[in-house]
């Protein structure tokens, strides 16, 4: 498992601790005393260490390799997930992937960005950089889901839309631009989770959302802070001050009113313990669609465009 | 040794004996670099009279191109914009937005007005480059938001005119939500029936062309400009080759099926014309009327 330059102080704590068992395995001396010492200490590390975390330290958390990506979120939540291709015009986006499944016999219509966990399967996901026909094989779900009046369940985890030639060709601007306002009309509930990186205009192509969801240790912007401090500081260094300017942890989020909710992950993020993170998505998903089953669909779409209305920030002076 | 010494360096000319061109009588054009007379350039609505090049105008000269005389009136003028993030990055946000305004004498980087073309109603929100690369922050996304609402609630054509960067990143995420909220306008005028033409003139790119720019009922844009998602640098980057010529052109576009057509900036009043009477059955002032 890799760690982070911040994890350091518990690393060192963890390798105390496995040299503390190995020594009590040889059967010699009595170590529990000090193995209790050591994990009360680790678990104390964590949590100070996870509790002071800088935006920058939450983007790379979030972007941690053993992360859950969305087919671990659809397994882990969904029964009898079938896994639905296409958009019927030009091919199978593998880094937008999306089906049908259930929750408790209540069925879901699924879409998310897929990231690949080795090198031949990140370049089959092209890394979670959706293409437009990626966005129009969402968007034929989203429709399907409208057509049958099944909930849309989003999971948005993606560095950008895939920037390309074909992706030009083919219409990258529209393909996103068409989802936001077809989004923007569905008749039946959309529920949004940001489970990882939430990338500008890639990620919002599939984030317009009755309800949207921040995992703790995730991010979502108009930029990534790298190529946020390299346009505007000129060099790549200033990463970690952009992560602050750019106000993108979930708790900034909220607090801006730009997110409806943060899903709490397991102690050192979701991948210390993905059944937890798996639970508590579970948990707001059922929330959720149970509170926006009660709106009449016109109500819903009218609430979901009022709410996307009212975000930003101005001044207006009184007209003389 | 040379036959010919300089006896004194530089300039010698005193500036009082200086011959001055007037300032502004002649225009340099940018790309064939043949000089045109200002007013004639003007009078073609800045275009080269050599070799069509459709020099970059801001909303003041649109407004006057597209208006019939008299008829433009400003709408939601006194929208400016706040600091939500207290951003700074190498100098503060606020500081920024002073910096242009001065510069550019605007408020912010669009501007919306209502009033007729040949006599037919029409709303448009101008984008202007010259304000922060015409980022969409907070302001722009309200103002056309409510150039669109303006065009629901009257019951009139919207024409959205796109000149931009992309998002502002100095309001980061507040930023990306003006696409949501723009597209989510354009879904409400829709059901209405409401026409919505975007015009887009160099440079559309980033999250503009992701939300209103595409979304027209009817995708329009000037000969030769610029109109992409991502940037060329950022594709040139990422494919780690050169772009075909012509690439993220309106030709290019027009030839993959995302434009309805390409329209010099001359003809442009007299096609929106033409496209807006179609569609609404209502008979626009005739030439001779408007030239009296």
């Amino acid at each position: 498992m890799s760690t982070f330059d911040f994890e350091k102080p518990i690393a060192e704590l963890e390798e105390q601790l496995e040299k503390a068992q190995q020594i009590a395995e040889k059967g010699k001396v009595d170590m529990s005393a000090s193995i209790k010492e050591l994990e009360d200490n680790i678990l104390k590390t964590k949590k100070e260490v996870y509790k002071n975390l800088t935006g920058w330290q939450k983007v790379q958390i979030s972007r941690h390799p053993d992360r859950p990506y969305t087919l671990d979120y659809i397994k882990g939540i969904f029964d009898d997930f079938v896994e639905l291709h296409g958009d019927r015009n030009v091919k199978d986006d593998l880094a937008m992937v999306g089906g049908i499944g259930s929750i408790e016999g209540k069925t879901y219509f699924i879409v998310g960005q897929q990231k690949g966990r080795n090198t031949k399967q990140r370049q089959m996901r092209n890394f979670g950089m959706a293409n437009p026909e990626g966005y129009r094989k969402a968007l034929r779900l989203f429709k399907l889901a409208e057509k049958f009046n099944k909930p849309i369940v989003t999971f948005i985890d993606t560095p950008g839309a895939s920037p390309g030639l074909e992706a030009e060709e083919r219409g990258q601007g529209e393909a996103i631009a068409r989802n936001l306002l077809e989004m923007s009309k569905l008749k039946v509930p959309v529920i949004c989770f940001i489970i990882g990186e939430g990338a500008s205009g890639g990620a919002l192509g599939i984030g317009v959302g009755d309800r949207v969801y921040m995992l703790e240790y995730t991010w979502y912007s108009v930029i990534s802070p790298e190529s946020c401090s390299s346009i505007l500081w000129r060099s790549w260094d200033y990463k970690e001050k952009a992560a602050d300017a750019l106000n993108l942890t979930a708790d900034d989020m909220l607090k801006n009113g730009l997110v409806d909710g943060i899903v709490k992950e397991p102690l050192g993020g979701a991948h210390n313990n993905p059944e937890e993170i798996f639970a508590n998505v579970k948990k707001e998903i059922k929330k959720a669609t149970k509170e926006l089953r009660t709106l009449e669909p016109h109500d819903l779409m009218m609430q979901r465009i009022d709410k996307f209305s009212n975000m930003g920030v101005f001044n207006e002076e009184a007209t003389a | 040794m040379s036959w010919f010494k300089r006896v004194k360096e530089g300039i010698s000319t005193s500036t009082k004996d200086k011959k001055v061109t007037p300032d502004g009588l002649w225009y340099k054009c940018g790309r064939c670099k043949k000089a045109t007379l200002t007013s004639d350039h003007v009078a073609n609505q800045y275009v080269c009279t050599h070799c069509n090049y459709h020099h970059k105008i801001g909303s003041r000269e649109y407004f006057e191109i597209l208006f019939d005389e008299n008829s433009g009136k400003e709408l939601y003028a006194h929208i400016v914009s706040g600091d939500p993030l207290e951003f700074t990055d190498t100098k503060p946000y606020t500081d920024r937005i002073v910096e242009s305004q001065k510069k550019s004498g605007l408020e912010d980087a669009v501007r919306v007005a209502h009033g007729k073309i040949n006599g037919l109603p029409l709303v448009v929100a101008c984008m202007d480059f010259s304000f922060i690369g015409g980022s969409m922050g907070s302001v722009v996304g309200e103002k056309i938001g409510r150039a669109i609402d303006y065009g629901r609630e009257h019951k009139i054509p919207v024409l959205v005119i796109s000149k931009s960067g992309g998002a502002r990143m100095m309001e980061a995420a507040f930023s990306l939500m003006q696409m949501a909220k723009t597209s989510a306008k354009i879904a409400l005028l829709g059901e209405e029936g409401i026409p919505y033409i975007s015009l887009m003139t160099d440079p559309t790119t980033g999250g503009v062309t992701a939300s209103f720019a595409m979304l027209g009922d009817f995708n329009i844009a000037e000969p030769e400009a610029l109109i992409g998602f991502a940037g060329p640098r950022v594709i040139k980057e990422t494919i780690g080759k050169d772009l075909p010529k012509g690439f993220q052109s309106s030709e290019f576009l027009l030839e993959h099926g995302f434009l309805d057509f390409i329209v010099d900036r001359t003809e442009l009043k007299t096609k929106l014309t033409t496209l807006i009477q179609l569609l609404t059955e209502k008979k626009a002032r005739q030439k001779k009327e408007v030239e009296a």
